[in-house]
């Protein structure tokens, strides 16, 4: 059985690493982890899925023109892309090659709905940059390849730039306090109970027929 | 007084059981539908030790992973782990399984509503981002992550902060050869591929009416592609006639007193929705993708676009990048685009209407090009070879196929080549999404088999009109 405890979820209040531009739109959950890698198992690793088909080519070659293949990026930990990241499925190990490549944070103007979720229940952040201040940022990082990330005072800082960024402030509590949805509910399960009894006889049609 | 309500507000209602100080809503789970990505899911229920809490509210359906060819025989044995996984953990939790030889078999959004599993009200989620297309029958549904399976699986609830509410009203009457697809890919052009983040769209207005419910389920199926994680239309006496008699539907008694329920089920005439976009049904004409992107998406008599005339240069260099990745020339005639093969199927256009829309082109015609056909369930396909279109489909060179989610993702094996291009029924163009390489250009049903028995992208308006 696959051991999962190695990848709990993490606080996170501030970081200050290293960073990479992804100088993209629409990067969808298909180029992020390509479908292949879907029935691999999280313990069984999926770091080396992430992006597989931009870094490299159908040969298997590193594609030296792909930001993240720049040696000097190797250990980020911040990615800034543009808009609209994360768009499409609902895959969760597209979050997982993310943060198990060792990134905490992800900037972009928006994010798809369901990888945003995904990304708080796995620690990442999910920084929402306004457009003018993406164009900062990616010219920043590009040049100094560091980025400082504040969840706190929500703000990232990268060469003379401090951009602000938005997210969800239940959202942002959990990542501040590493708290896993699941805790939360299990001290309400009298309510859930006393709710599934209720709702029986309101709505006795909402029930399979066996 | 009371506040004038959306049907997607009335049906949160109902399924909140409580809402934290922070402003989300616990929710109670209605129906938890699962396929064998959700593994996932389970190894997170394993790793806390625990057992599923409602497994009589959860089925599970195998459809991505499975074989199409009719002696169902899998070409490799991890797709078979994959399938063997998924009744591993639904037998150790007690999970009922429509496995790969169940007769009910099929694409999880086909079975759910053929099946009855889907009803009006109910709040439905599954491991699947095209989730939303139960919402064509009244339901509040969206698809969820690993972390949110495995949470339902424990508790039967989960945790939401509530979408803004947005109204796409559709009026006037489609033309012949136009449909649902067409309404939906319209719709993703009008608003982008982010135009529905943060809401759940209600579809309203005449033509939606009109629709029947598979074209409703196609509709839905594309909120996603818009942004949105849910999509819903208002439950009518077309939605009760379909649902009635479905195994798991109320009978009887029960039925009509649901009936009576899901009849209040529509938003109030004075309801409020945050954001309104309407579009004009008798001005939209088959519409095709040219990108990377469903937004990407244009009326066949319209010409690839040219970045040097985009204004914004990040989306100059996005449409260049899509014009490399697709083979694609600026200002090309979408009608001069050549395909190298089709494909029908996927829980976006697999249903009895798609096939009989592809058929009633196909008929007495021969395709230019190869092609797969994967009913979206094994009912479907019983339908269809009833009504003999399976016939009319191999007679025109196309592979009739059994039921699965095949060439939409590639997970089976069915791939589109790389470099191929595929005019396809599927509901993601994105790069490598059919197969690493893969081309992809999403349309309609009817329009797909224009494309193949033209050999390229056409307009299948003249194609009916000989016939009419």
């Amino acid at each position: 059985m696959a051991k999962l405890e190695q990848f709990k979820m993490q606080p996170f209040v501030r970081l200050t690493g290293t960073a990479v531009a992804l100088r993209r739109d629409n990067v969808d959950t298909d180029q992020i982890l390509p479908a292949r890698y879907l029935k691999v198992a999280r313990a069984d690793g999926l770091a080396e899925a992430l992006f597989r088909d931009l870094r490299q080519d159908a040969n298997g070659k590193l594609r030296p023109d792909f930001p993240l293949n720049d040696p000097d990026r190797q250990n980020a930990s911040i990615m800034i892309a543009r808009h609209n990241f994360g768009v499409g499925s609902s895959r969760e190990a597209a979050v997982y090659t993310i943060v198990d490549n060792g990134f905490r944070v992800v900037a972009a103007t928006s994010f798809g709905d369901i990888f945003a979720g995904n990304s708080v229940n796995n620690g990442l952040v999910a920084a929402i940059v306004t457009p003018e201040d993406i164009e900062k940022l990616l010219s920043a990082v590009e040049q100094t390849g560091k980025a400082e990330v504040d969840l706190e005072e929500l703000t990232i800082r990268s060469g003379n730039y401090v951009v602000p960024f938005t997210i969800d402030p239940a959202r942002r509590t959990r990542l501040l306090n590493g708290w896993d949805d699941l805790d939360l509910t299990l001290q309400h399960a009298k309510e859930i109970e006393a709710f599934a009894v209720k709702d029986r006889t309101l709505r006795p049609w909402a029930v399979p027929v066996a | 007084m009371t506040q004038p309500l959306t049907l997607f507000d009335k049906i949160w209602a109902q399924h909140e059981v409580l809402k934290a100080e922070n402003g989300n809503s616990l929710l109670w789970v209605d129906r938890h539908l699962l396929h064998e990505g959700s593994f996932q899911g389970f190894d997170k229920v394993e790793a806390r030790g625990v057992r599923v809490a409602r497994p009589d509210l959860t089925f599970a359906i195998a459809d991505h992973y499975v074989p199409t060819g009719h002696d169902r025989a899998f070409r490799d044995p991890s797709l078979k782990h994959m399938v063997e996984q998924l009744t591993d953990n639904t037998r150790r939790h007690g999970i009922a399984l429509i496995g790969l030889n169940d007769p009910r078999q099929g694409i999880v959004h086909v079975v759910g509503p053929e099946q009855g599993l889907t009803l009006p009200g109910l709040l439905l989620v599954c491991g699947d981002s095209h989730t939303a297309t139960h919402g064509a029958l009244g339901a509040l549904a969206f698809g969820i992550g690993a972390s949110e399976v495995s949470h339902v699986l424990m508790t039967q609830t989960l945790w939401q902060k509530k979408p803004r509410r947005m109204r796409v009203t559709v009026d006037g009457k489609c033309a012949s050869g136009v449909g649902a697809k067409d309404i939906a890919l319209s719709v993703i052009a009008r608003i982008g591929t982010n135009g529905g983040q943060g809401y759940a769209i209600e579809y309203a207005g005449r033509a939606i009416r009109a629709l029947t419910i598979e074209g409703r389920l196609t509709l839905c199926n594309l909120a996603i592609e818009a942004g949105a994680r849910t999509g819903m239309a208002t439950p009518d006496d077309t939605t009760f006639a379909y649902i009635e008699g479905r195994a798991f539907a109320p009978k009887g008694d029960d039925f009509a007193r649901a009936v009576e329920v899901w009849q209040g089920l529509a938003s109030d005439s004075d309801a409020e929705f945050d954001k309104e976009v309407s579009l004009d049904a008798s001005a939209i004409a088959p519409v095709v993708t040219w990108g990377t992107s469903p937004e990407d998406a244009l009326p066949i008599d319209g010409a690839v676009p040219d970045p040097a005339q985009e204004e914004d240069p990040g989306r100059a260099q996005q449409m260049q990048g899509a014009l490399d990745y697709m083979g694609l020339t600026a200002r090309q005639k979408l009608t001069d685009i050549r395909v190298d093969r089709v494909f029908i199927g996927s829980c976006t256009n697999s249903r009895i209407e798609d096939l009989r829309a592809a058929a009633a082109v196909l008929a007495g015609r021969k395709a230019k090009v190869p092609g797969l056909v994967s009913p979206g369930s094994t009912v479907v396909k019983q339908q269809a070879e009833q009504e003999g279109l399976d016939k009319v489909f191999m007679a025109a060179g196309l592979e009739w196929a059994e039921s699965g989610c095949s060439m939409c993702l590639g997970l089976n094996g069915d791939l589109v080549a790389p470099g191929e291009r595929c005019a396809s029924t599927t509901n993601r163009n994105f790069r490598g999404r059919q197969g690493p390489g893969a081309r992809t250009h999403l349309m309609s049903p009817a329009m797909v088999a224009a494309a193949a028995v033209s050999g390229h992208l056409a307009d299948v308006r003249p194609l009916l009109k000989e016939r009419a």
